[in-house]
């Protein structure tokens, strides 16, 4: 187990410095200048602007500072599009909304793709399975700037006490996590949906049925543990993405959250705020795939001695 | 289990019943105007934004000499000052304001004519790390731009009174440097790559076929003493002395014939002129805002004395503008130096104090920003609003449905799409209205085939305008037929009008015979929809009625303008908003080498027309003159206008005194919520 977690976390601290590595010079090869704005700068104050974000310095110097601030003062400087703020209270302030609403949306799409996956499943090849693949197959393919406004205008609208978009009112996580959550309960749904027709096929199974054990029975106690890894594997990488935020449910739903940020920093040119996400996002990365490791290991006794 | 459900069920019905009124509703009882502002401000200090998003809420919050009238365009209302006037016999350079002697900042401190010295100081500080890209709007200062730009030579010889040169005569020696030779135009070139037209700005300070080493007047670090005799003189006048380093300018000294003085100015006039720029080098240089004598005094706490470069009737009108407010000077020294940039906290919440009809309350990224009323404020019982809040909706149609929801008493703009919807579903409610900013290409004039006018005058008659505006944008704009949109008393000259016979005729008469042979030019635009669409009604009107097909280039927003500055492009879509109200705004752009002109056009005519125009105080005169400088660009066709601007938006019917004004510069101040 301890080891398990060791290699993982080491894992993840190698993954993370190449990630940033590669970003940190990915992100000055995009075209563009961070300072252009409509009017235009004298080379005067474009050259103050790069003194000041350090960007005069040749880039390997760049990358030295950027990692020594990280390491030595746990800086990870300021935005340059937003200027004045700096890309760790940027995050602070963003992380808590997207995980709210992650959090809710992921619990949804459980509730809603697990139980779909194993009713079709369970009646393979029959109208109730192909209904819910295709509901699960809509999931996956209509993406979210569809759905939204869809729930906008024809939910939204005539409930007078759900608003269109914004973040104030409890309600208003409603709508944003029930758009999310499709995404995840379509994924969920087929792989419940597989794991549990393998599961199902197996001799135990047989064995538990040949014996009368109740249907309902044989799925809880028997069939839903290990067919539910393919979708705890799964879970583990959706869950650090949906927790992060996503840009077009924040942008139809108006939601404070730190997807925005990731499209912004990189449109507008903003190196320490995409720099400072990716580091965060590969970080969560790391611990959401540890945790489905040991979740998985907590599941699956076989796994326990490998 | 059963009672698991019923306290589930519960739970869900007093979320679910704890609000039916919509936001609008609530709002309405609080009197709180709640508008969608497109985004989240970049920051709130006056004297360091540039954003139309920004500047909504900067109104609110402070307050300069004068401010808008609600109705009336061109018309100004007290603010800070109380009354205001030209001193008699200055003709327009010189004003007195006299300042409310009530108006205080919001945690109680006066407001005084110090605070605006220190705020102009502020905004015009010279040194490098002040990065106010606004900075421009005090250029009509007296002495303004000299002090921000750091000009020596002006400052401490041409100011002083006992310099036995006139400043007049001594002005004529190159301090500013050649503008024509641009030495970062050279950088990592060698000689025989440079264009033509590089070749012959050089001309003048070479022999025929005689070449220099690029590579050693770029340097960062140039050595005079290295240089050859030419080269030393094609760097010295490209710099010009003000910008010239300590070395160079004792180098100089040695041999002060490598500038160009010119006859008038005496050797010893010429070593003083040295030993004083070098003395101010060589003291660390002092900042010299006393010796720059910048046309702004406060003769008391409560009367402050403006300078102007020249003639400037309409100077209240520019008062409005933010760069024009105050900044609290007790606050920003408390947070930092006077020009401490962005690393200075003054503005975050908890520390912004502000001096308008409001206050900061609340300011959350991307979630909200809200002020409250100002209790210190000197006009408190005339503010109706006890508050607005601003969304920062990016996503526009989003704000449409929102506003549709009771979400929004007004929303920022109306999506093109969404306008016929708009029209048939709130007809009341939705406003188009005349705003001056103009669509318009800029052509660059540097490459070939776009070198020739008549080539550019056939791109410009063959744009089908009044097909773009209402097929297209369908928000009442209009085809411009000029750089400056009509507005008062300005007419505009109506060059530019669809005429594809004219255009093909035009293009005939450049000597580009078969448009087959005519050389590829692309359009460069940002890669947005609407941006997408227009780009391609362009492409298919020069199809169509030059049969010449051009390459639409869509590049994202900063490498879009990055392009721009650099001069990377054939023909570019570009917008202009005018910052006051006067022609000026949209036509300072043009002069050479102008920071936004970018076209690589220029035209004496045209500056002499402006130069002309800055020193006549009579209003219909200026206009003739502004016309006729409008004139003179359309005429040379770099800029080929398309369509002047409109605003829309959809506002509820309870808002009152929001009505239309050119510039869109509501003053919160006025506006109220009817019960």
């Amino acid at each position: 187990m301890l080891k398990v977690i060791l290699s993982r976390v080491i894992q993840t601290i190698v993954v993370v410095f190449f990630l940033i590595t590669f970003v940190f010079f990915a992100v000055r090869a995009i075209p563009g200048n961070p300072f252009a704005g409509e009017k235009a700068l004298a080379p005067e104050e474009q050259a103050a602007l790069e003194r000041q974000y350090g960007l005069d310095k040749p880039v390997h110097i760049q990358y030295y500072n950027y990692l020594k601030n990280i390491f030595t003062k746990g800086d990870f400087g300021n935005s340059s599009a937003m200027k004045g703020r700096q890309v760790s209270t940027l995050i602070a302030e963003s992380f808590p909304v997207s995980l709210k609403l992650g959090i809710v949306s992921l619990i949804l799409g459980m509730g809603i793709g697990i139980p779909l996956g194993i009713i079709a499943a369970l009646f393979h090849n029959k109208w109730q399975d192909y209904t819910a693949m295709v509901i699960a197959m809509a999931g996956i393919c209509i993406v979210a700037f569809v759905l939204g406004p869809i729930f906008q205008l024809s939910i939204a609208r005539p409930l007078s006490f759900l608003n269109v978009a914004g973040w104030s009112r409890t309600s208003d996580i409603i709508l944003p996590a029930i758009t999310l959550c499709f995404g995840v309960a379509a994924y969920l749904a087929r792989l419940t949906r597989g794991g549990m027709l393998d599961v199902l096929s197996q001799d135990y199974i047989r064995t538990a049925r040949a014996k009368g054990v109740p249907t309902f029975k044989i799925i809880t106690k028997h069939a839903l543990r290990p067919a539910l890894q393919p979708a705890i594997t799964y879970l583990g990488p959706a869950f650090a993405a949906i927790i992060t935020g996503s840009f077009v449910v924040e942008n139809i739903f108006l939601v404070p959250g730190m997807g925005q940020h990731f499209v912004l920093g990189i449109t507008s040119k903003d190196y320490n705020l995409v720099l400072g996400l990716v580091l965060f996002y590969g970080i969560l990365m790391g611990i959401a795939n540890l945790l489905s490791d040991l979740a998985l290991i907590f599941m699956d006794p076989k796994l326990r001695n490998a | 289990m059963f009672r698991n459900a019923i306290i589930t069920a519960l739970a869900c019905l007093t979320i679910v019943s704890c609000e039916r009124r919509s936001d609008v509703e609530i709002a309405n009882e609080k009197n709180i105007l709640i508008i969608g502002n497109s985004g989240e401000p970049k920051g709130l200090d006056p004297q360091l934004v540039s954003g139309v998003l920004e500047s909504n809420i900067i109104r609110a919050l402070f307050e300069g000499l004068c401010i808008e009238d609600p109705e009336l365009n061109n018309e100004s209302r007290p603010g800070v000052a109380k009354t205001w006037a030209p001193t008699e016999g200055s003709n327009f350079t010189e004003w007195i304001f006299n300042l409310n002697p009530d108006a205080k900042w919001s945690d109680g401190v006066p407001v005084t004519a110090n605070d605006f010295v220190f705020s102009y100081k502020r905004l015009l500080s010279p040194d490098p790390d002040w990065p106010a890209e606004y900075a421009e709007m005090l250029y009509f200062l007296k002495n303004g731009e000299a002090y921000h730009r750091s000009y020596f030579g002006q400052i401490l010889c041409g100011n002083d009174p006992d310099f036995p040169l006139d400043w007049e005569i001594l002005k004529e020696a190159n301090f500013k440097g050649e503008r024509s030779i641009k030495l970062s135009n050279f950088e990592g070139k060698s000689f025989d790559d440079l264009e033509e037209i590089d070749l012959k700005r050089l001309k003048p300070y070479l022999d025929n076929g005689e070449s220099i080493d690029l590579g050693k007047i770029t340097a960062e670090k140039v050595n005079l003493e290295q240089l050859s005799a030419k080269e030393r003189r094609i760097f010295v006048n490209a710099k010009g002395i003000d910008k010239l380093t300590t070395d160079q300018l004792k180098f100089l000294k040695t041999d002060t014939a490598l500038l160009d003085w010119t006859n008038k100015i005496q050797e010893e006039v010429r070593q003083l002129v040295l030993d004083r720029i070098i003395a101010h080098r060589e003291a660390g240089k002092p900042n010299l805002w006393d010796k720059a004598q910048v046309g702004v005094t406060a003769i008391d706490d409560f009367t402050l004395k403006i300078n102007l470069r020249g003639p400037i009737p309409f100077l209240p009108e520019i008062t409005k503008h933010y760069t024009w407010y105050p900044v609290p000077k007790h606050i920003v020294l408390r947070h930092g130096e006077i020009n401490t940039a962005y690393s200075s906290p003054w503005t975050r919440p908890g520390n912004i104090v502000s001096n308008g009809a409001f206050q900061l309350k609340t300011w959350r990224t991307n979630h909200f920003l809200e002020l409250e009323r100002n209790p210190h404020y000197w006009d408190y019982n005339k503010v109706s609003l006890d508050g607005i809040r601003y969304l920062p909706v990016k996503n526009y149609y989003t704000e449409t449905r929102m506003f549709g929801d009771g979400q929004l008493h007004l929303t920022y703009t109306v999506p093109a799409e969404l306008i016929p919807m708009a029209k048939e579903k709130y007809p009341d409610r939705l406003r188009q209205e005349p705003y001056v900013g103009v669509r318009f290409l800029r052509v660059n004039t540097r490459n070939k085939p776009l070198d020739n006018p008549k080539v550019r005058r056939a791109f410009a008659l063959a744009i089908d305008q009044q097909a773009i505006c209402e097929k297209i944008l369908q928000g009442g704009q209009k085809p411009a037929s000029g750089i400056v949109p009509p507005f008062g008393k300005y007419k505009p000259p109506g060059v530019i009008h669809f005429d594809p016979q004219k255009a093909k005729a035009l293009l005939a008469e450049s000597g580009y015979k078969s448009t087959s042979s005519f050389p590829d030019i692309s359009l460069l635009t940002t890669n947005s929809e609407s941006g997408l669409r227009e780009a391609e009604a362009l492409q298919a009107m020069w199809q169509e009625h030059l049969g010449i097909k051009v390459r639409i280039m869509q590049r994202e927003w900063t490498t879009y303008l990055q392009k721009q500055y650099d001069s990377d492009y054939d023909i570019c879509v570009a917008g202009w908003i005018g910052d006051y109200l006067d022609p000026t705004t949209f036509l300072e752009m043009w002069i050479t080498d102008g920071g936004n002109n970018n076209t690589g056009w220029g035209s004496k005519k045209f500056e002499d027309l402006l130069a002309k125009a800055e020193n006549t105080a009579d209003l219909e005169v200026r206009m003739d003159l502004l016309s006729q400088a409008d004139r003179t660009i359309l005429e040379d066709t770099p800029v080929l206008p398309i369509y002047w601007y409109t605003t829309n938006y959809l506002i509820r019917p309870e808002v009152k005194g929001w009505n239309p004004l050119l510039l869109n510069n509501h003053p919160f101040k006025f506006v109220k919520l009817e019960k």
